[in-house]
């Protein structure tokens, strides 16, 4: 997990120790921290764990902000007995950035429990962070007890009444979904007609020139069915993004980085702050997983968006806490 | 006359005695009654209910525990019960008074399904 120094760097461009291909590779072990912009179609990195050898004129575009997942504020067990204390810490990693990010989106699992207290200790840590606005879509764990009325109340007041919603940034278009209510016996994540319906006419008169950002909690491609790592309705979703030219999906819910490309689509999960989760099948459950305590924050973390205006692409990047 | 006295009474005797064992036999049945309906038990650890599949006779109470280390719910499919969410330790016991089949899943990971047969 935490830096396999067995890797030899081929071709170091940027003189800063990681190459394109071992920074690729290490964007899938969610053990190591880089930030990638996209620069008229070049791919630059930089090691997050190094912010003073970041060149900010070159790490920045038009528009960045932040992604964190999964703080599970109120599980206290051996994965991690203190996730304030790793929520936190993303915390001043984000204020470490050479420019702060315009706002944050937390995909879901902020409480553990849906306690009004961890859902306030969420708010509070956040409201330390350099970025003021913070967009929240709910996980599984944020919705019990109440079919999410508490949620809604807290981060949903302005959404559409099953709290899915859309917003616009600097010419970026944000469709936050939801897709962790009504789940049936042996199901999956699913997000539903009336959701469906809705994002439908959302995004029906953009132009296809306009970047698209949509972020849920449960994946919205089938990572690993067998644990429930995917929405069962999510081709729908995707079929009325097909014209876009730049689709990026932002997830959680698993705990780990993982990354797919599809056409114009990029899929993307986080990282969580709170505990990591074994890869599919690599564990007989997908529970939490107990790592060294030395190791642990390297295996959770935060992800920096990057969106410079022209390009297509959205430069997803994401650091690890060590 | 003697006779059919003697016939009665030996009537009279067998009818009794048929009553007194039809009578222990009543009990005997109401017993083992008692005795069967009790409790049972499902473990909940792995994101996996054991057994998943259970058994059990009408008027049993069926207790489910949360031995995993994440929180899991226990919700019946055709909504006849429904537990709050049970963290680490925590039970949830349901009585099942009527035979039937009863599917159920935790809501949170609905993956996990389970089933109690009640007889």
């Amino acid at each position: 997990m935490a830096g396999n120094t067995k890797d030899e760097i081929l071709h170091d461009h940027n003189h800063d120790g990681i190459d394109r291909r071992g920074f690729l590779k290490c964007m899938a072990w969610a053990g190591t921290g880089a930030l990638c912009v996209m620069q008229g179609g070049v791919l630059k990195s930089y090691s997050m764990s190094r912010p003073s050898e970041m060149n900010p004129a070159d790490a920045t575009g038009e528009l960045s902000f932040v992604q964190i997942s999964d703080s599970h504020m109120g599980f206290n067990k051996p994965a991690n007995p203190d996730v304030a204390a790793t929520l936190q810490a993303a915390v001043d990693k984000i204020n470490a950035l050479s420019r702060p990010p315009e706002f944050l989106l937390h995909t879901g699992d902020i409480s553990h429990l849906s306690k009004p207290e961890e859902f306030d200790t969420v708010e509070h840590i956040l409201k330390s962070a350099s970025a003021k606005d913070v967009f929240y879509v709910p996980g599984e764990h944020d919705v019990l007890n109440d079919d999410g009325k508490q949620y809604h109340e807290r981060f949903a007041k302005g959404a559409q009444e099953g709290g899915w919603y859309s917003f616009e940034k600097k010419g970026v278009h944000f469709v936050g979904l939801v897709n962790v209510m009504n789940l049936k016996a042996g199901g999956l994540g699913t997000l539903g007609h009336e959701q469906l319906e809705w994002l439908e006419k959302d995004v029906k008169h953009l132009k296809s020139s306009t970047p698209i950002v949509v972020f849920a909690h449960i994946p919205l491609w089938a990572v690993y069915p067998e644990w429930g790592w995917g929405t069962e309705d999510s081709a729908q979703a995707l079929a009325y993004l097909k014209k876009f030219g730049s689709v990026t999906v932002l997830n959680g819910h698993i705990h780990q980085i993982m990354q797919k490309v599809e056409g114009n689509v990029t899929f993307h999960t986080a990282c969580s702050t709170a505990f990591p989760q074994p890869k599919p099948g690599e564990a007989p459950s997908p529970g939490p997983m107990k790592v060294p305590a030395e190791q642990l924050r390297s295996a959770l973390g935060i992800t920096d968006v990057n969106y410079v205006s022209g390009q297509h692409a959205l430069a997803v990047v994401d650091s690890t806490l060590a | 006359m003697r006779r059919s006295v003697f016939l009665a009474n030996l009537l009279v005797m067998a009818v009794m005695g048929l009553g007194g064992i039809v009578a222990e036999h009543s009990s005997f049945v109401a017993s083992a009654q008692e005795k069967a309906a009790s409790t049972a038990e499902v473990k909940i650890d792995n994101f996996v209910f054991g057994p998943a599949a259970i058994s059990v006779p009408v008027g049993s109470t069926v207790t489910w525990i949360n031995r995993d280390d994440i929180p899991h719910t226990v919700v019946s499919t055709e909504k006849v019960f429904k537990s709050k969410v049970l963290d680490t330790d925590e039970k949830f016991s349901y009585t099942f008074t009527k035979a039937g089949e009863y599917p159920y899943f935790c809501s949170i990971h609905p993956k996990m399904t389970g089933k109690i047969v009640v007889q």
